[in-house]
């Protein structure tokens, strides 16, 4: 008997490495391997030519990590710029989306109102489909003569050229203001490569155009979030706080939004971490430009490796971008696991 | 109804529908603009009808585009990674939720851990590993990396977990191997979970796009997405052509579309499985 069964949990041993195989050994050879490869020829000058574990490869060391934050010319300008654009991108996508989300999820969740599978369909639908094809739809959306511009122009605005316009928000509302140049404390000095008056430019117009497909294209993913911990709600606290005679407001702020915390934080922190990683409709909306105002660090390691043929760079910003991405992520374990032990 | 209740009512709806617009009216521009000419486009961009109604774009898609040559390489790909992925990840599932073997823990532990690593991270990496390997621009660098993906493994073992061991513990007092007991008693339960995933892969490979940037160049091997931003970045020539990239970018949204509407509440349970493993 006990023979027997040591035989079955042999099996059981052998069965379960022959089922996990295919997906350790594929993750392992394009996901894994490449990491290790990658973190090697970040160290060296490969420019894209033969292997590049070959001798004749130069080996740099941290030369490529310095070009990025000890150095000063292109290299570190562009860089810092990049992570300018994407410090607006992840300020303004990141609380929008989920302000956004939540106020959706809160009106489709009314209890008096029909139809909320429709209206729960209209709002995901566009998380669903591709970026490619939907970053296309909101070129044409603000293109010069598109139609955001005719809206505005129907109010009697006029449009900007938004994917030529590469003025900060920050910027142009100065100018508003009478402020046309930069005053001379702002422009005169800098860290890291780019001046304070370039660090505060805000967004720029084109950037705020891929802000505002971004938006669009994620809330309805966080919409579902929200509306599932909404569902999830034990009724009767609402039910007791309505015989207390909590008015709707009082209701929202002080039962609904508490016991919303955890899913707030949730959104919150893979907004954080998904606002980093934006790519697609860079590539296809702006390449970066105009003024490279809409680069972002995703972008740049690309152009960096497969235009400029940069690899050893190219991996190294990949590198700096995937431990902004990773602290993110600890963030949030860090944070969830707070609220699970409390 | 009380007055008030009809004022909350009415403002519900209000902001409803115009979110609903919001969210829907794009779609409404595109499918319009794409049967629009292109003077008509400029001028009327956001008129939900045309005038006149014309197919130039539409043609122009199939004939003086690669259209339907992206379209048949992005079907390949899509069905071998669906299939792929629902096999290799609810095998994977099965053996790290059910089987007892050494190393487990680690493997369960590197399937979270990989999860975690974005993919825009790993595009000059794969690309070294294409380049190492000899495969890049070809059909194995499109499907084979991305056959396997490490949050399906996690869906798959969430959800044996959920279920009880006991009927495929009867089958397994019945003699029947280990694979066979998978194969004809445990798939067949995993009904709910497979769907999940089969949809989750087929919408994730129809929309793939960095991947096979740096897994092709060769056009004859662009997918749909591929091929768009190639329209984008300016392969048409002259003038701007809108309701040409409109059109195509509809037909590549389709199939994804039709998917949504039939299997809505899968979609709804793979977007929010993600708050469940937080």
């Amino acid at each position: 008997m006990s023979r027997k069964r040591s035989a079955v949990r042999g099996g059981e041993a052998v069965a379960g490495w022959l089922f996990v195989a295919p997906v350790v050994v594929i993750l392992g050879l394009f996901l894994l391997l490449p990491i290790v490869m990658a973190l090697w020829v970040s160290l060296t000058g490969w420019n894209g030519q033969g292997s590049p574990f070959r001798s004749g490869v130069p080996f740099v060391g941290g030369d490529n990590y310095k070009a990025l934050f000890a150095e000063d010319g292109l290299p570190r300008q562009d860089f810092m710029t990049s992570i300018r654009n994407n410090l607006y991108y992840v300020a303004i996508v990141v609380p929008v989306q989920t302000a956004l989300a939540l106020t959706l999820a809160l009106v489709v969740n009314q209890r008096m109102l029909r139809s909320k599978g429709f209206f729960r369909t209209a709002f995901y639908f566009p998380s669903v489909t591709s970026s490619v094809a939907i970053s296309v739809v909101f070129l044409f959306i603000f293109a010069n003569s598109g139609a955001v511009n005719a809206l505005l122009g129907a109010v009697g605005i006029d449009g900007p050229v938004w994917f030529n316009d590469s003025r900060g928000l920050v910027h142009v509302l100065l100018g508003t203001l009478g402020v046309d140049s930069p005053p001379g404390a702002l422009a005169g000095h800098g860290v890291l490569g780019l001046t304070w008056w370039d660090w505060l430019s805000g967004p720029s117009v084109a950037m705020c155009a891929i802000i505002a497909l971004v938006v669009w294209t994620t809330s309805g993913t966080f919409m579902l979030m929200f509306l599932a911990a909404l569902q999830n709600m034990p009724q009767q606290i609402e039910e007791a706080s309505l015989i207390d005679g909590a008015n709707r407001w009082q209701r929202l702020r002080f039962v609904t939004l508490p016991m919303l915390r955890p899913t707030l934080f949730l959104v919150l922190t893979l907004g954080l971490i998904g606002t980093w990683q934006v790519f697609d409709q860079i590539y296809v909306m702006s390449q970066g430009n105009p003024a490279k105002t809409t680069l972002t660090p995703a972008f740049l390691s690309y152009r960096t490796a497969f235009k400029d043929f940069e690899y050893g760079r190219g991996a190294a910003i990949a590198f700096v971008l995937f431990l902004i991405i990773v602290a993110m992520t600890l963030l949030q374990r860090w944070i969830l696991r707070e609220r699970r032990s409390s | 109804m009380k007055p008030r209740g009809l004022v909350n009512t009415f403002v519900g709806y209000s902001i409803l529908i115009f979110f609903a617009l919001v969210f829907l009216y794009p779609f409404v521009i595109q499918l319009a603009n794409s049967l629009k000419t292109e003077p008509d486009a400029a001028a009327n961009p956001l008129s939900p009808l045309p005038a006149p109604v014309s197919f130039a774009g539409f043609e122009r898609i199939f004939e003086g585009t690669n259209f339907p040559l992206w379209l048949g390489n992005s079907l390949l790909v899509t069905v071998v990674i669906t299939a792929g992925r629902v096999f290799f990840d609810s095998l994977a599932g099965y053996a790290l939720a059910r089987l007892r073997f050494g190393g487990r823990k680690v493997i369960f532990a590197a399937v979270i851990a990989v999860m975690a690593v974005p993919g825009v991270v790993l595009l000059i990496p794969k690309f070294l590993v294409f380049n190492q390997f000899g495969i890049y621009d070809s059909y194995t660098a499109l499907i084979l990396p991305i056959i396997v993906d490490a949050a399906g493994v996690f869906i798959m073992k969430q959800f044996f977990e959920s279920v009880p061991a006991s009927v495929e513990e009867a089958a397994r007092m019945d003699g029947a191997s280990i694979f066979r007991t998978y194969w004809s008693v445990v798939l067949p339960m995993a009904r709910p979970a497979l769907i999940t995933l089969t949809i989750l892969s087929f919408q994730g490979s129809w929309n793939e796009f960095p991947h096979t940037l740096v897994a092709v160049q060769d056009p004859d091997l662009f997918t749909l997405p591929r091929g768009l931003a190639d329209l984008v970045s300016g392969s048409l020539g002259v003038g701007t052509q809108y309701p040409l990239k409109l059109g195509a970018a509809l037909l590549a949204t389709i199939p994804v579309a039709i998917i949504f509407v039939i299997f809505q509440r899968y979609f709804v349970r793979g977007a929010t499985e993600g708050a469940d493993k937080g």
